[in-house]
C-alpha cells in the first residue's frame, strides 16, 4: 500500500511538473499574472509529493518489506537502522529518487523565497527547472522504478554492498547532489535570461548565492567522498583520478569559475555572454555526471547496475538539456546588451584569468575522461588514462592559477595596479622564500618540487592573510583600529580569505602526503612488530567477532613512539555472509594532522596477515582545506549584502550603467 | 588602451593558455596512456617486455601460488590462451580464482607478466567490463555474468539469494 501510494505520488509530481513546465511560459507571454503564478504553487506541490514519495521509499526499507524489488535487493533485515535508511540512495533506483527530491527541493525553495524577483523571470526560472524535473520523474517511471513489486516475495533480503555499509553514505551522496542539483538553479536562471533576452546586475544577485549554496555543497560532498574512500577501500588512496570522481571535479571546477565571474558581473555588470555560458555549462557537467555515473559506462563502486536502456535514456535527455541551452544561447546571446570595460591588470581582469584557467583545467579533466569513451565507441581499443596523464595536464595548469590567487583581490576594479598588489604582497612572498628554504635545508636531496609546492601553498595562505591586514590596517595604527575595521569589514571579504587560504592548506596536505608518505607491507604474526615513521606497531593477537549482519577478524596493534606506549588500534577485516563478500576496516590513528593506517589483507595458512601500513604526514590537510573553503563560502552566504537579494531600482540602474 | 586592444590582450592571452592546455594533453596522451589486452591479444601482438599495459582476464583456477613475504603468482587466462602473472603485495578483497581481474603492469624478459597494481572491483554478479567485454567478443562469455534478474518472469527464483544467483538472462 505504502509502495502504490509512493507510485502515485510521483506520477502526481510528474504531472505537477508538466504544468509547471508550460503554463508560467503561456502566462509570461499573454503578460497574465495569474497564469505565471502557476509556478509558485505547482513548486511547492511537486515538492510535498516527491517528499511523499520518498517519505514512502525510506518507510519500506526501514520496515524491511522485502516484496519490493529495491528493499529485497538492497537491505536485510539484520542490517542497522542507520543502514536500512541511507540504503534508500545506496542503490540507482533509490538514488534518483534523491536526485529528483533535492531538484523539488530547489525548485520549492525558489519559489518560497522568490517573492522579490520579477514575476515573469520567476515563472520562466521555475518552468526551466520543470522540465528538468518532468525528463527526470519519466526516468524514474519509466527505466528506474524504485516501487516494483516481487510477485512471490522472499523472506530474507540480499543486504546492500558491505563497502556502502558505512557513515559515509549517510553524508556523501546527499551532499554531492544537494551541489550537482543545486547548479540546475543557476542554469534555469540562465535559461530564462536567454528567454527573456533581458538581463542585468540584479540576476546576478539572485544567481550568485544559488551557486554559492550548491557549491559549498559539492565542495564538501566531494571532500567527504575522498576521505570515505580513502579509509574505507583500504588503499590508502584518497583521489584515483577515476572518471566517477572526474565528473565530480567538472561541475566544481566550472562552478568555482561561475562563482567569481558572478561577482564580476554583479559588480561591474561585465562578462554577462560569459557568465550565461558557465551557467549552462557547469549543470551540463553535473548532467554528465549523473549520465556516467547512472548509466553503467564506467565501472566502478558508484555503478550499481547496468541496464542499457536507462544510459541511452539519459543520454538522451543530457543531449536535449545541453544541445537544447546550447542553441539558445547561440541564438539568443548576443542580444544581450554588452557591459562595462576594465583593463588587464584590474579586479575583472584577474577574475579572467581564473576562469582561464580554471576552464582550461576543466577542459583536461573532460578530455582525461571521456577520451577513453570515444577511443572504444571509434576504434574499439580499450585504454585507460590514469594519474600520470592528470599530473601532466591538470598540475601545470593549476599553479600558474594558485599564484596568481593573492593577487586578485589586491587589484582594483576597472584599472588595478600590479605594482602595488606584488608590494603588498612582499611579506608574503618572504614567508613563502623561508619556507621553501627551511624544507629545502631539511629534506636535502629529497625532492626538489615538494619545497617548491608547498613554498607556494605558503604564499597563497601569506596572501589571503595580508589582503585582511592590509584591508584592517594591522601593523600600522593602533591595534583598536584594526580590530574595529575587522569588525566592518564586509562577511564576503572575510569568506574570500578563508576560501583562497583553503586551497593553500589542501596544496600542503596534497604534496606532503604524496611526497614523504612511508609504508609498510608484509605479512606479520602475534608478537612481530613494524617500524614505521618513528613509531612501532606490534601486533598483540588477533581475535574474531560477531557483528549485526557480518563476522569480523581484528587485528590488535599496540602502538608506541620511542618505547612509550601510545595507544591501541584495531584494523578488521569484515566477512558479510549473505553476499559472501569482504570488507576491510582500516584503523587509523590521528596525530595532529597526520594519520598511521593500518589496513588487514589475507591471513596465509600459518597464521600470519598480510599488513599494510602508512604513515601519511599532515594528510588531514587535504581535507581540511575543502573544509574552509566551505567555510568561506558560508561566510560570504551570510554577507548582508546578498541577502538583500534584487536590488532596488535606483540601485538597479546605477548597475546598468556601462563603465567607461 | 582601446577597446579593440584590450579585446584583443584578453583573446591573445587566452589562445596563449589554450595551446599550452592542448600542448600539454598532447604530451601527456604520448606517454601516460594504458592500453587493456586479454592473454590472447598479448600472444597475438607481441607486445614488447617493459611497455606498461593492463591485462585482464581470468584468474586461472588452482593457479594461485603463494609465495614468500607478500610474493604471488596467478595465471590469468581468457579461453584461448593464458599468462603467468607475478605480483607482490596485498591482493584486493574481491579477488577470486575463476573470477574477472584487471592487472597493470608490464612483461619482463622471460614473459611473465610484473603486475604492480591488482585491481577485482566487482561482486559476485559483477565483473570488469573491459574482461566482460573482451570475453564476450571471444565468444567464451556465460550468460549468467552480471545478468540481472527478472523476479517477475520466474517466480521460482524467489526462495533466496542462492537461487536467485543463478538467474537468468534478461
Amino acid at each position: 500500500m505504502i509502495a502504490e501510494a509512493g507510485h502515485y505520488a510521483l506520477v502526481l509530481a510528474l504531472a505537477l511538473a508538466l504544468i509547471q513546465s508550460t503554463v508560467p511560459i503561456l502566462g509570461a507571454r499573454l503578460h497574465d499574472p495569474a497564469l505565471m503564478n502557476v509556478a509558485r504553487s505547482t513548486a511547492l506541490a511537486q515538492l510535498l509529493f516527491v517528499a511523499a514519495s520518498f517519505a514512502a521509499l525510506v518507510t519500506l526499507h526501514v520496515t524491511s518489506d522485502f516484496s519490493l524489488v529495491n528493499v529485497f535487493e538492497n537491505s536485510h533485515s539484520q542490517k542497522p537502522l542507520i543502514y536500512k535508511i541511507t540504503g534508500v540512495w545506496g542503490n540507482h533506483e533509490g538514488s534518483m529518487l534523491l536526485w529528483v527530491s533535492i531538484l523539488a527541493l530547489f525548485g520549492g525553495l525558489v519559489a518560497a523565497f522568490g517573492n522579490n524577483l520579477p514575476l515573469s523571470l520567476r515563472a520562466h526560472v521555475l518552468a526551466v527547472q520543470a522540465w528538468v524535473a518532468s525528463a527526470f520523474y519519466l526516468f524514474i517511471l519509466i527505466t528506474s522504478n524504485p516501487f516494483l513489486r516481487i510477485a512471490n516475495p522472499p523472506i530474507e533480503g540480499r543486504d546492500l554492498n558491505p563497502v556502502l555499509q558505512d557513515i559515509g553514505l549517510a553524508v556523501h551522496p546527499p551532499m554531492l547532489y544537494l551541489g550537482y542539483v543545486g547548479f540546475s538553479i543557476s542554469f534555469s536562471f540562465a535559461v530564462a535570461a536567454l528567454i527573456e533576452g533581458r538581463i542585468d546586475a540584479a540576476w546576478a544577485r539572485w544567481v550568485r548565492p544559488w551557486t554559492l549554496v550548491a557549491w559549498i555543497f559539492l565542495t564538501l560532498g566531494i571532500a567527504m567522498g575522498s576521505y570515505w574512500a580513502y579509509y574505507e577501500l583500504g588503499w590508502g588512496g584518497w583521489w584515483f583520478w577515476d572518471p566517477v570522481e572526474n565528473a565530480s571535479l567538472m561541475p566544481w571546477l566550472a562552478g568555482t569559475a561561475l562563482l567569481h565571474s558572478a561577482v564580476v558581473m554583479e559588480k561591474r555588470n561585465a562578462l554577462k555572454v560569459w557568465t550565461i555560458l558557465l551557467s549552462i555549462l557547469t549543470f551540463s557537467l553535473s548532467l554528465l555526471g549523473t549520465f556516467l555515473v547512472r548509466s553503467g559506462v564506467l565501472t566502478s563502486v558508484h555503478a550499481f547496475a547496468t541496464d542499457p536502456t536507462r544510459g541511452v535514456f539519459i543520454l538522451l535527455i543530457l543531449c536535449i538539456f545541453i544541445g537544447g541551452s546550447l542553441s539558445l544561447y547561440a541564438w539568443r546571446a548576443s542580444a544581450l546588451k554588452q557591459g562595462g570595460l576594465f583593463a588587464p591588470i584590474s579586479r575583472e581582469g584577474a577574475l579572467v584569468l581564473n576562469n582561464l584557467f580554471l576552464t582550461t583545467a576543466c577542459a583536461t579533466v573532460f578530455i582525461g575522461t571521456l577520451y577513453p569513451l570515444a577511443l572504444e565507441v571509434l576504434t574499439g581499443d580499450k585504454i585507460s588514462v590514469g594519474a600520470p596523464f592528470f599530473n601532466l595536464t591538470f598540475a601545470p595548469l593549476f599553479l600558474p592559477l594558485m599564484i596568481a590567487v593573492p593577487f586578485g583581490p589586491l587589484l582594483a576594479w576597472k584599472r588595478g595596479d600590479l605594482l602595488g598588489a606584488a608590494q603588498r604582497l612582499t611579506a608574503a612572498g618572504i614567508a613563502a622564500l623561508i619556507a621553501i628554504a627551511v624544507l629545502w635545508a631539511w629534506t636535502r636531496g629529497g625532492s626538489a618540487f615538494a619545497p617548491l609546492a608547498i613554498g607556494l601553498a605558503v604564499f597563497v595562505i601569506a596572501g589571503a592573510l595580508s589582503d585582511l591586514a592590509e584591508r584592517t590596517g594591522l601593523f600600522r595604527g593602533p591595534i583598536g583600529t584594526a580590530m574595529r575595521r575587522a569588525r566592518g569589514l564586509p562577511r564576503a571579504t572575510w569568506g574570500t580569505a578563508f576560501a583562497h587560504a583553503g586551497v593553500g592548506v589542501a596544496l600542503i596536505g596534497i604534496v606532503c602526503e604524496t611526497t614523504w608518505n612511508s609504508e609498510y607491507i608484509g605479512s606479520m604474526k602475534p608478537g612481530d612488530v613494524a617500524d614505521i615513521a618513528g613509531y612501532e606497531l606490534k601486533l598483540d593477537g588477533v581475535s574474531q567477532r560477531q557483528g549485526p549482519n557480518f563476522r569480523e577478524m581484528i587485528g590488535q596493534f599496540a602502538v608506541s613512539l620511542d618505547g612509550k606506549p601510545l595507544s591501541a588500534m584495531t584494523p578488521s577485516k569484515r566477512n558479510f555472509t549473505t553476499r559472501g563478500s569482504s570488507t576491510t576496516e582500516a584503523a587509523l590513528l590521528t596525530r595532529g594532522a597526520s594519520q598511521l593506517y593500518i589496513s588487514l589483507g589475507d591471513t596465509n595458512a600459518d597464521g600470519a596477515i598480510a599488513v599494510r601500513i602508512y604513515h601519511k604526514p599532515l594528510v588531514l590537510l587535504i581535507w581540511w582545506g575543502p573544509v574552509l573553503m566551505a567555510f568561506g563560502g558560508m561566510l560570504s552566504l551570510s554577507d548582508r549584502r546578498l541577502r538583500v537579494g534584487a536590488p532596488k531600482p535606483a540601485k538597479a540602474l546605477r548597475g546598468l550603467q556601462a563603465a567607461e | 588602451m582601446t577597446r579593440k586592444q584590450r579585446r584583443l590582450t584578453m583573446i591573445g592571452g587566452s589562445l596563449a593558455v589554450l595551446a599550452v592546455a592542448a600542448a600539454l594533453v598532447l604530451n601527456a596522451m604520448r606517454d601516460s596512456i594504458v592500453f587493456f589486452s586479454t592473454p590472447a591479444m598479448v600472444a597475438e601482438k607481441h607486445i614488447q617486455a617493459g611497455k606498461r599495459f593492463r591485462l585482464g582476464g581470468l584468474v586461472q583456477p588452482g593457479s594461485l601460488v603463494r609465495g614468500d613475504n607478500l610474493a604471488v603468482t596467478f595465471q590469468v587466462a581468457d579461453g584461448s590462451a593464458a599468462l603467468p602473472v607475478a605480483y607482490k603485495g596485498i591482493l584486493p578483497d574481491l579477488f577470486r580464482e575463476g573470477q574477472g581481474v584487471v592487472a597493470e603492469g608490464a612483461l619482463d624478459a622471460s614473459g611473465v607478466f610484473k603486475a604492480d597494481t591488482v585491481l577485482a572491483k566487482h561482486d559476485e554478479t559483477y565483473m570488469p567490463k573491459e574482461v566482460a567485454d573482451a570475453l564476450k567478443k571471444q565468444g567464451h562469455w556465460k550468460d549468467d555474468y552480471g545478468a540481472k534478474p527478472d523476479y517477475n518472469a520466474k517466480p521460482a527464483a524467489t526462495q533466496g539469494a542462492s537461487q536467485v544467483k543463478q538467474g537468468v538472462s534478461q
